[in-house]
């Protein structure tokens, strides 16, 4: 029952996806790729637990790099997309800098 | 609290970041609000990460504390440093560390998974698939990416590379991988499985990218980009973590959208673009269709007296403006000319650059308001309303050959109608042809003129004629 369960979850988030994003204009496509490329860093949550569990050293070690890799996903993803979206301006009262 | 409680309150927690993810994306519809939006996606994160660590499961944080300050610091200095013409390779580099990052959640938690399985109670069919896809997909989206990051940033050849047999080698590596498969869900125990399924995913990536020319470039990395959403999707499942499926399939499905824009964009389908270097099959082609014609070269000084007398300008920038880093003198011509009272746009054809925005991006850095930028659909109806249309390092997406030469290899892309323009300008460093090696027949029409050299050049000289 619990792989239906994930499926259903799988689906509907594939479909919910599709929506959200046809509604984002292309001139923003370069900011979703490298905001959703820190989403998908959310594999960090996975490797913590399984960096922490100490319960056999090969996992650690490979958890600890997962966790090394997703994070610089996460930090270096959120930031640079905040660093290009800082820069989109309108016309109007958008030339301060 | 009892490990029940902390196991609800953790998943309670996953809904908010769920919603925090899906409202983030919503609220990236629109520049005004895009930036909040991307501040919430992050919160979600945050709370996630914050949650997860009260798992009782964790014992020890001295390894995941080093795991997060090395990456975070690497990932904050790169983010820092980048430059905005840049951001494809970055990009490209990021999709590959996720991937990486899928590839081995997968393999711990099926040491993890082996480590309590007993005789009786073996690890279900569903979580080795799982496991080995999310291996599979993050590996070749490793080295795919990795790939695609030496191919933009140039450090090898942007040429597609294709080889006779090309076709029988792949589907080699994919039976190879089914083999691969059925032999590790029968007997996980046996690691040599587990050992042939990396590699394969490995050498898999560098097989798929390969062939792949730089002018193909976004339709890659938005697929990478898909696949590091999918690879941690899977990962998800193969932990049984329902926040890693829905960011995981949020990803997938914007990196699906994108791709599938850029192959209509360019009136391919993604199998075309996947299986034939496109550079390859033009330069057959490319000596039957010259309409040879006479190329009018053009001073910078008589560019501006016709630039002086016009009151609508449209500029088609392209790769050739990411790499002479031309987008901040491209503004300050924009400010002269808007200063003689005419009216300035820029036409973004949605190839253009080597990524899904790119021209966007380098427009914004150099202050160019948003609302100027059209899409190829809104200024293609008003084409001939204007009097210059300056092409800065644009090619194969103003070439008229898609239009009128069937036997053209890019005949039926849509493209920006600059060749409509009363006057087109094209700013070009010399006669060679665009990235795709094909032959642009707007070069040699009767309201062409050619304005040869460095884009940065050139624009300079055309602002010094204004002062």
């Amino acid at each position: 029952m619990e792989i239906v369960f994930l499926m259903f979850i799988f689906v509907l988030a594939i479909f919910l996806g599709f929506e959200l994003i046809n509604k984002v204009p292309s001139t923003l496509h370069t900011p979703l790729m490298s905001g959703s490329n820190a989403i998908s860093g959310i594999t960090l949550v996975g490797a913590l637990a399984l960096a922490g569990s100490a319960e056999q050293e090969l996992a650690t070690i490979l958890g600890t790099a997962a966790v090394a890799l997703a994070t610089i996903n996460v930090v270096g993803g959120y930031m640079v997309t905040d660093r290009m979206l800082a820069m989109f301006k309108k016309k109007q009262g958008g030339n301060a800098k | 609290m009892s490990a029940e409680n902390t196991e609800l309150l953790i998943n309670l927690v996953y809904v908010v970041s769920a919603v925090l993810f899906i409202l983030g994306l919503k609220l990236l519809g629109s520049p005004a609000t895009a930036r909040t939006g991307n501040l919430i996606s992050s919160g979600g994160m945050f709370l996630a990460v914050v949650v997860t660590l009260l798992d009782q499961q964790i014992i020890e944080y001295e390894y995941i504390l080093a795991g997060i300050v090395i990456g975070g610091l690497i990932g904050a200095v790169i983010a820092r440093m980048v430059e905005m013409t840049s951001m494809p390779e970055m990009v490209a580099l990021f999709n590959g560390f996720g991937g990486l990052a899928s590839l081995l959640v997968g393999w711990a938690a099926l040491s993890v998974a082996l480590l309590t399985a007993t005789a009786i109670n073996p690890v279900s069919v569903f979580t080795l698939v799982t496991i080995f896809l999310s291996i599979l997909i993050g590996g070749l989206t490793f080295t795919g990416s990795v790939l695609a990051y030496g191919k933009l940033s140039e450090k090898i050849s942007g040429r597609p590379f294709v080889y006779s047999g090309q076709r029988v080698v792949n589907s080699l590596i994919l039976i190879a991988v089914l083999v691969c498969a059925g032999l590790f869900i029968q007997d996980p125990s046996d690691l040599n499985w587990l050992y042939l399924a990396v590699a394969l995913s490995l050498v898999l990536g560098v097989m798929f990218v390969l062939p792949i020319g730089g002018a193909d470039m976004p339709v890659v990395i938005s697929l990478l980009n898909s696949f590091s959403g999918i690879a941690a999707a899977a990962a998800g499942f193969a932990i049984g973590n329902t926040l890693l499926i829905v960011a995981g399939s949020l990803v997938g499905a914007s990196g699906i959208i994108l791709t599938n824009i850029m192959c209509k964009a360019m009136n391919r389908s993604l199998s075309n673009v996947l299986f034939s270097g496109f550079g390859a099959v033009s330069s057959s082609t490319s000596t039957a269709v010259i309409e040879q014609g006479e190329v009018k070269p053009l001073s910078a000084e008589d560019a501006y007296y016709i630039l002086e007398a016009a009151t609508s300008i449209v500029i088609i920038p392209g790769y050739g403006m990411a790499v002479a880093q031309a987008q901040h003198v491209v503004k300050e011509l924009q400010q002269l000319l808007e200063k003689n009272d005419a009216e300035v746009v820029y036409a973004i054809h949605p190839v253009a650059g080597r990524m899904p925005g790119h021209m966007n991006v380098l427009l914004a850095e150099a202050d160019v308001p948003y609302d100027l930028l059209l899409e190829m659909d809104q200024i293609n109806p008003r084409m001939d309303t204007f009097d210059v249309a300056i092409v800065i390092g644009a090619n194969d997406v103003v070439n008229p050959a898609a239009r009128e030469i069937e036997s053209s290899p890019i005949y039926g892309m849509p493209i920006i109608n600059v060749d409509q323009a009363r006057t087109v300008f094209v700013l070009k460093r010399s006669m060679a042809s665009g990235f795709a090696g094909i032959d642009n027949p707007l070069f040699f029409k009767e309201n062409t003129r050619m304005l040869f050299g460095d884009a940065k050049e050139t624009l300079g000289k055309l602002i010094k004629a204004f002062d």
